[in-house]
């Protein structure tokens, strides 16, 4: 494979892999700002345990894992009392706080950053995003995900059918914390350098981005999201920045005339389901 | 020492404070946290600097830069605003940040990532009272902010324009039912937004002298924790939020290092959600609910 191709891989394993680290809180009604900054904890905690315990990288990126998702049990518990918009400026100011620690963690080459030489492959990488992939969809089809669609649809009902609300969000905040934990992990290791200015809001605001224009009714569609936010910049091969133009232009054509997002549960009935006579309400 | 301090952590604040009053304002009549506002502050800094540089006068950069940030936000208001009555909350808050996207890339394109310096006709002073050096532009700045929300605060109390942006935030609902044009009124927010936050690109721009295509990330941040701390919706909030920022964040400078700033800026943020998410003064405009 030409090292072309497998750059591009990456970034799109990755991606994938922060994709659902948003589509989680998300599907449980929650806007998380602050991605990037669980993303930050996890890069950090994996390239600390290889640089100063000697870890094996594949081992320190799951401790990695498992202490994001720690932290974000411990934030869940404030953050989740508060609601809408609050609830985004929370995570946002969250990320913020962690990213700003970074700064001024020495340990951890504070400003000038942090060098990894524990390397990750891409492999590694691709079969990490399949699991988390296969993951999800494991766990949108047991009752946790059912009820999880629920509570996106309609809280208020979901709340009434005996759903608990409250720990159905926790949860989903935690499992997207941890997943975030995993895709910073993977690129500290894979990219051999972190800096904590890499990890800021316009980051977490990109991740939320591509995953709404992918759409957050299926599982689907954060894949389709992430591929096209990694995919079309190759396709346009203009500068950076005309591409985040054409990007910022589709989003408001889509936000214009279809908000609930590319992939939608309708539109994968008729997709996959067209054998069978449709129904026709008239 | 303390009151030069607390001086210069005043004038900085007064920046963040009309971009908190541009957030807090759309946030308190629409509820709507509109992510535009660093880029129309940006553009309206990079316009100024563009026209100085072109060799024209300040008098024509200014009211350029402010109507160049009129008519920015009214596009963002058609192509958010419409698109919100119905559908997912999260919608606006998208297509706001799209368009922070697009004005932040459009003026990469057009004039690179350098930060610009801008060449002024005038020096800049700085006058002294005791032991106290004050800058005198940005003392003037302070004044046109606190004048505008002034000017803003009577608008809302007196007129008919106000007393119809007053009932929506109130109930957008009932405001309809009760006859005021809510497709009309929804507009002049959006106007008076982009001209505050136009202001205050232009105010920041000629204070330091300078402008660059990210000039309004860093403030924008500040304003929108500026907005809560001080109370979502309360103009005079956003001011007092705005000066408490600025205070804090010259405090840290001072005692703890210029890089532990966002540590207590934002861990501020952090607290007052947790423990008062109403913020120092009450929502003076509608009832405050997001």
């Amino acid at each position: 494979m030409s090292g072309y191709l497998e750059g591009v891989l990456v970034l799109l394993a990755i991606n994938v892999i922060l994709a659902y680290a948003a589509f989680l809180p998300i599907v449980a009604g929650q806007l998380n700002l602050g991605v990037a900054g669980f993303m930050a904890t996890g890069a950090y905690v994996s390239a600390y345990l290889t640089n100063a315990h000697g870890w094996l990288p594949v081992p320190a990126a799951l401790a990695a894992t498992v202490l994001t998702a720690a932290l974000g049990l411990v934030v869940a518990f404030p953050i989740l009392r508060t609601r809408g918009i609050y609830l985004a400026l929370a995570t946002f100011a969250f990320g913020q706080v962690v990213v700003a620690i970074i700064l001024n963690l020495n340990v951890v080459g504070g400003a000038s950053g942090y060098p990894v030489p524990a390397y990750i492959g891409f492999p590694v990488i691709a079969v990490a995003a399949v699991l988390v992939f296969a993951a999800i969809y494991c766990l949108f089809h047991t009752r946790f995900g059912i009820s999880v669609t629920a509570v996106s649809d309609d809280e208020l009902v979901a709340d009434q059918m005996g759903l608990s609300v409250r720990w159905l969000q926790t949860a989903a905040f935690t499992i997207g914390s941890a997943v975030a934990g995993l895709a910073g992990a993977l690129h500290a290791h894979h990219f051999s350098y972190i800096e904590a200015q890499y990890f800021n809001v316009l980051l977490s605001i990109y991740i939320v981005l591509y995953v709404l224009l992918g759409g957050t009714q299926t599982i689907y569609g954060p894949l389709l999201g992430a591929a096209v936010f990694t995919l079309l910049p190759e396709v346009l091969r203009g500068s950076a920045q005309w591409r985040y133009v054409i990007f910022a232009g589709l989003i408001l054509a889509l936000m214009t005339w279809r908000p609930q997002g590319v992939v939608t549960r309708s539109l994968l009935r008729r997709l996959f389901e067209w054998r069978r006579p449709a129904v026709e309400v008239t | 020492m303390l009151a030069q301090q607390l001086v210069n952590g005043l004038m900085l604040g007064s920046v963040y404070a009309l971009v908190a009053v541009a957030f807090t304002f759309t946030m308190g009549v629409l509820k709507f946290l509109n992510f535009s506002i660093p880029g129309i502050f940006m553009v309206a800094g990079m316009v100024t600097w563009a026209i100085l540089k072109g060799g024209m006068s300040l008098f024509l950069a200014v009211p350029a830069a402010l109507a160049l940030g009129a008519v920015l936000s009214y596009a963002v208001e058609r192509l958010t605003y419409p698109q919100m009555r119905g559908g997912n909350h999260f919608i606006p808050l998208v297509s706001s940040m799209a368009f922070l996207i697009l004005f932040e890339n459009l003026v990469l394109v057009a004039w690179g990532s350098d930060q610009q310096r801008l060449a002024l006709p005038f020096q800049s002073v700085s006058a002294r009272v005791g032991d106290i050096v004050i800058g005198v532009p940005q003392l003037i700045g302070l004044v046109i902010a606190v004048g505008v929300v002034w000017l803003l605060d009577l608008v809302l109390k007196r007129t008919r324009v106000g007393r119809g942006l007053r009932s929506i935030a109130e109930d957008a609902e009932t405001a309809t039912i009760l006859g005021v044009s809510v497709g009309r009124v929804v507009p002049v927010v959006f106007l008076i937004g982009g001209v505050f936050t136009a202001l205050a690109g232009v105010l920041f721009a000629l204070n330091y002298q300078q402008a660059s295509p990210f000039m309004g990330e860093e403030v924008a941040l500040k304003g929108i924790s500026a907005m809560v701390i001080g109370g979502m919706g309360n103009i005079w909030g956003a001011i007092l939020g705005g000066l408490v920022i600025g205070v804090v964040e010259t405090a840290a400078i001072h005692w703890f290092g210029a890089r532990t700033v966002d540590i207590w800026v934002y861990g501020l943020l952090l607290a007052i959600l947790f423990v008062r998410p109403t913020g120092l003064l009450a929502p003076a405009l509608g009832k405050g609910r997001a």
